[in-house]
């Protein structure tokens, strides 16, 4: 029996102590925001936080989670209750197919609570490890300087497109 | 035109209003029979206006999103277009997707698909005829109840206002659910236009940033059992033996059963299907395609070339004569490879047969193709099929393909358990269907002052159209034979082998500019691989060839890359606009020692984009710091969506730029996932500044054309930084 904290729950399972904590997440606990994209921990797609840290859960065996607090992008805010990212999300029309946007959100989150004024070369840092086919990179970028402390402090950022 | 079954068409009208609703058929083409009942959720006390529009008691819209929803932000576009005229704020709007239904069926089509660009320009006036017959229909319910005039009732984001009180659209919709429907109800000017052309959100963009947007991967359904297939090297390939005794062992698995693409294992969950499926040893048969290598794609192609034995395309004045009068010819071959879409979600579908019904959930371009495929995998009739859409993880063409969802539904079909069949990551990369590969050659002449006057171009490579008709003549027809539907794909393959050019074979290659002579070729050479539409089709390769072309003759002609190009496409001031803007913004802009400004423009999907790529190269790697991308795409309905469409199409483009490279060995892809199939990342994005002209007209394409001008805007801005003439794709210096 494996235990662990499952957005601030304490959760048990006695499965396979091999199987992936994404699959655990989404197979046992049916929490489906958090995505598989490669199975081979190179798009990011599976993101959680492990301990407040941003990992690839498709390559992460469930046992070596025993004990740990994970977050998952339900943790990280509700409709009703939106993170100030997830916000940000919405006011700079940040997603397109949406599918890569939980773990873009999870990594985003991760970095914010780590620094919360980072420099475009630390969110490039932070995030060039979850892929987005639909190219959403450069709202993303957008939308997390949006939330950092110095852009709180001087107010919305405009979005940048014009009309000729 | 649709057969009209007048007496179930009055069955389902009076039996539905009996249940305390109306169902309207409100027909997008015209000719629609209304025959089947709308696929729309009941919900008590509903009014149920048309397919698009359900009224709540609680006010709520809810609003019936006809086209899939990919990212391209249709689901917003089409609210847009409805809510502007029925005046409901698209984003107070309960948005669901479609399920099946021929109301749904696509204007420009004529059947329920989504894809060419081509959804804000076929529901233009469509969507908007349905939300201000709507509200007319409110609008005559409201002055009935209130007694008063429709002239003294005006209408404000949901409500009808009279003498100064605000009454919810809901307070009528009993009144209105008994009026006869209006169908001509009058269009707001655009100086009128309150939603159209500002909205800057997305209808989705909070369930897809909370992780409640669903998915075809997230569906979840009692006794769901997941499936993975072993699929050979070689695509395509049969199985001659298979040793599946381990994988039959292995924790979770209940069923080993063959399908046409290879042996599909069953477990529990997904991840103990993937794990048995890597015990199958298979022995593959082999075929044509094992013996052929990346370069033997490109030798055949330019044999055929060499060759010049093709279907003649448009051939107007004379190319040969125009040559010898020409100052300056140019000729040069571009190569662009096969590559694979590769979505985020990983293809996938969720088939559930009991007995003689079938339920259906997968994200799909083409619904209409739905119940046709299951019903001809399952046997059973396809009026009994339902199928549920969901948000697509991605779709870039890729999910205009059938082959997983036949595969869950065999797999249902054997297995008798409700089946969700997963593609993994390798297998999308491995198996296709995939983008051709194509070599292009042109020969172009310029005359002293700097005008075009021949262009001879030709391409090599195979045609997508014959696995289009194998992909949906099936669905289409499911009474039809296999036999006949390879006879059709073959006479199909022969017709664009000898007869005619596939149109998404050359398109984009010829028509951008103005010369006076123009010869088209095109050679078929088929090494069997399954192909299909990739962002941009044609566009995606042949853009690439013209641009190069056009950027070095103007260097040979000893004329700037902006004047050339605008003294090139007097015919068209539409194109000259976005060249000129593009023009002024390269004038104004300061670039850093060391980057280098590269430009191109091309038409596709009725959209006309000029880009500008700011370019270095530093130890002999390309890195692209900034595009300025000039779009005309008509009205823009939501300009905020147009430029995340032409970021996206950029990013995307730039991946296939930069990385793009599926190669063959022995047949089989050499590649296998995102560590050696390379996607552009955040730390490799460039900063993109988009420019929307403004220029009136109805709306055209938007989810394509931002894509085809980034790489040879990039292998131009490469030129001027190194001298080095890049045409082979992905991009690379020598």
């Amino acid at each position: 029996m494996i235990t662990f904290t499952l957005n601030g729950e304490t959760v048990s399972t006695d499965i396979d102590a091999s199987t992936p904590l994404l699959w655990v997440v989404r197979d046992v606990f049916k929490l489906k925001g958090s995505k598989f994209g490669c199975g081979a921990g190179l798009c990011g797609a599976c993101t959680m936080h492990v301990d407040g840290t941003a990992i690839k859960t498709c390559v992460t065996p469930i046992a070596s989670v025993a004990g740990t607090s994970i977050t998952t992008i339900e943790g990280l805010g509700t409709p009703d209750d939106l993170h100030p990212l997830q916000a940000a999300w919405h006011e700079y029309a940040v997603p397109q197919c949406g599918y890569s946007q939980s773990d873009q959100l999870m990594a985003a989150a991760a970095l914010l609570d780590a620094n919360p004024n980072p420099t475009g070369a630390d969110i490039d840092a932070a995030m060039s490890g979850n892929i987005c086919r639909c190219g959403c990179y450069p709202r993303i970028k957008r939308a997390v300087q949006s939330v950092s402390e110095s852009a709180l402090a001087y107010g919305p950022m405009a979005l940048t497109g014009e009309t000729a | 035109m649709n057969t009209v079954n007048v007496s179930r068409r009055r069955f389902l009208q009076s039996s539905a209003v009996a249940g305390g609703g109306l169902v309207v058929g409100f027909s997008l083409s015209g000719c629609s029979s209304s025959a089947l009942p709308l696929p729309v959720a009941a919900t008590e006390g509903a009014w149920t206006a048309n397919a698009f529009v359900q009224i709540l008691p609680d006010n709520t819209v809810r609003f019936y999103t006809a086209r899939a929803e990919m990212g391209q932000g249709v689901t917003t576009g089409l609210a847009t277009l409805l809510g502007e005229e029925l005046d409901v704020n698209p984003l107070d709007m309960d948005v669901r997707l479609a399920n099946a239904h021929e109301d749904y069926n696509n204007p420009l089509f004529g059947m329920q698909g989504t894809g060419g660009s081509s959804s804000t320009r076929a529901h233009f006036l469509p969507m908007r005829q349905a939300g201000a017959n709507t509200r007319m229909l409110i609008l005559q319910a409201a002055a009935s109840d209130l007694a008063a005039e429709v002239k003294a009732l005006s209408t404000d984001n949901g409500h009808v206002v009279h003498a100064g009180q605000r009454y919810p659209y809901a307070d009528f919709i009993a009144s209105a659910s008994a009026l006869t429907i209006t169908t001509d109800a009058v269009l707001k000017p655009a100086s009128e236009f309150q939603y159209i052309g500002r909205e800057s959100r997305r209808v989705d963009a909070i369930a897809k940033s909370t992780g409640t947007a669903e998915f075809g991967l997230d569906i979840d359904i009692p006794d769901l059992h997941y499936a993975v297939v072993v699929r050979p090297p070689v695509v395509g390939a049969k199985k001659l033996t298979a040793d599946t005794a381990a994988a039959r062992a292995m924790p979770g698995v209940t069923d080993i059963v063959d399908v046409a693409s290879g042996v599909a294992v069953v477990a529990e969950t997904f991840w103990q299907a993937t794990q048995a499926a890597s015990k199958v040893q298979v022995q593959w048969e082999e075929t044509d395609l094992s013996r052929v290598d990346t370069g033997t794609l490109r030798a055949d192609y330019a044999a055929a070339l060499d060759a010049g034995d093709g279907v003649q395309g448009p051939d107007e004045g004379d190319v040969q004569a125009a040559f010898a009068a020409a100052s300056t010819v140019r000729e040069a071959d571009y190569w662009a490879p096969l590559l694979s879409h590769s979505p985020m979600e990983p293809m996938n579908a969720v088939v559930r047969i009991q007995g003689e019904e079938a339920d259906v959930w997968t994200g799909i371009q083409f619904p209409f193709a739905v119940a046709g495929l299951v019903s001809r995998m399952a046997d059973i009739p396809s009026d009994n099929v339902r199928f549920h859409q969901t948000y697509l993880g991605g779709g870039f063409g890729r999910r205009g393909t059938l082959t997983h969802l036949a595969e869950a539904a065999d797999v249902a079909k054997q297995t008798g358990k409700p089946i969700q069949l997963v593609w993994t990551r390798e297998d999308d990369i491995r198996q296709g269907p995939f983008r051709p590969a194509s070599l292009m050659r042109i020969k172009a002449g310029v005359d002293e002052s700097g005008q075009l006057v021949a262009w001879d171009t030709a391409r090599a490579g195979a045609n997508i159209s014959p696995d289009t008709f194998r992909t949906l003549l099936p669905a289409r027809y499911p009474w039809l034979g296999d036999s006949l539907v390879e006879g059709v794909a073959n006479i199909t393959e022969t017709f664009f082998e000898h007869f005619s050019t596939d149109k998404s074979s050359t398109e984009g290659l010829f028509e951008d500019y103005d010369q006076p002579n123009t010869r088209v070729t095109h050679m078929t050479v088929d090494h069997g691989l399954p192909l299909t539409f990739w962002r941009a089709v044609g566009h995606s390769y042949t853009a690439f060839a013209k641009e190069s072309m056009i950027d070095e003759l103007a260097q040979a002609a000893g004329i700037d890359e902006v004047t050339f190009r605008l003294q090139n496409t007097q015919s068209s001031p539409r194109r000259q606009n976005v060249i000129r803007i593009a023009g002024e913004r390269m004038a104004e802009m300061t670039v850093p020692e060391g980057h280098h400004l590269g430009m191109a423009m091309h038409h596709s999907f009725s959209t006309d984009v000029a880009e500008i790529a700011e370019v270095s190269v530093e130890k002999g790697q390309i890195r692209v710091h900034k595009v300025t991308c000039v779009v005309d795409c008509g009205q823009a309905v939501n300009p905020d969506i147009v430029q995340s469409q032409m970021e996206g199409g950029i990013i995307y483009g730039l991946t296939a730029a930069l990385y793009g490279d599926l190669n063959l060995d022995a047949g089989a892809v050499k590649e296998s996932n995102f560590h050696d199939y390379r996607m552009l990342r955040m730390n490799e994005s460039p900063e993109i500044d988009v420019v929307i002209v403004d220029s009136g007209t109805e709306p055209t394409g938007v989810g394509e054309p931002g894509l085809p001008p980034i790489a040879p805007a990039v292998a131009n801005a490469v030129f001027k930084a190194t001298g080095q003439r890049l045409r082979s794709l992905p991009l690379k210096l020598v």
